[in-house]
């Protein structure tokens, strides 16, 4: 069941303030990743306190970075279902897991963030190996 | 359990996705509940059996920390007898 909309809503409004786009449904959804070109970042956002405490600030610190996605999405997992439950299907190969970061280069996706790599570590240890996935994956491409 | 405690209120582990091996041959991995006088209380977890497995364990659980869990359990408790070790998903494939 989701969480009072009024409980999360700080952690929706701490995605749009670093330029995060939400997609709330399935046609959302499709409209963003359907066809994608260029380079892309989704980020399965999460009520969990520890895990999601520590993803979306890492986020902010890496968008810091020079080379960084040229859009970055965000769907909110256990609010958003539909929405959530669609852009899975764009990278089925990878078990649901939240929060979660997938980064997509022309609609493939090119490094996959799983919440077991984010539980338990800083900020900055996190950011760390995103902008290290930035040079490596989208370098060439921004 | 000592250490950095990842949600404030619960066991060190709680919250975490942990690699659970039995004296049976079988791995259990999945996020770490709690451990009481029962055994330990996962949940989304996924087994590696290796009486039947086709792939090693060391590859199940790399395909784990790629892929992530194949959900077999949404909860399930390991009773205290059957607990050989218990650690990080992250430390079992580093």
């Amino acid at each position: 069941m989701p969480y009072n909309p009024a409980l999360v809503a700080p952690m929706r409004e701490e995605m749009t303030r670093m330029g995060a786009r939400e997609l709330t449904t399935a046609t959302d959804v499709d409209a963003a990743l359907g066809d994608q070109r260029g380079t892309m970042l989704l980020f399965v956002n999460s009520v969990c306190g520890c895990a999601a405490g520590n993803a979306r600030p890492a986020l902010r610190l890496a968008l810091q970075h020079g080379v960084k996605p040229q859009q970055i999405l965000t769907v909110f997992a256990g609010q958003d279902t539909e929405a959530t439950s669609r852009a899975r299907q764009y990278f089925s190969e990878y078990q649901p897991s939240s929060p979660s970061m997938a980064l997509l280069r022309d609609g493939e996706v090119v490094h996959f963030v799983h919440r077991h790599q984010i539980e338990g570590r800083s900020p900055q240890a996190i950011a760390a190996d995103l902008t290290a996935a930035f040079d490596r994956h989208f370098g060439a491409a921004v | 359990m000592t250490g950095h405690v990842f949600h404030p209120g619960h066991q060190a582990l709680h919250g975490v996705t942990v690699v659970l091996e039995t004296h049976g041959g079988r791995t259990y991995v999945g996020r770490f509940d709690s451990q009481d006088e029962r055994g330990v209380h996962l949940h989304d977890v996924g087994v590696h059996d290796a009486a039947t497995a086709t792939t090693p364990q060391q590859e199940f659980l790399r395909r784990c920390d790629r892929f992530g869990i194949p959900l077999q359990h949404r909860d399930l408790l390991v009773p205290t007898g059957e607990v050989a070790r218990v650690q990080k998903l992250v430390d079992a494939v580093r």
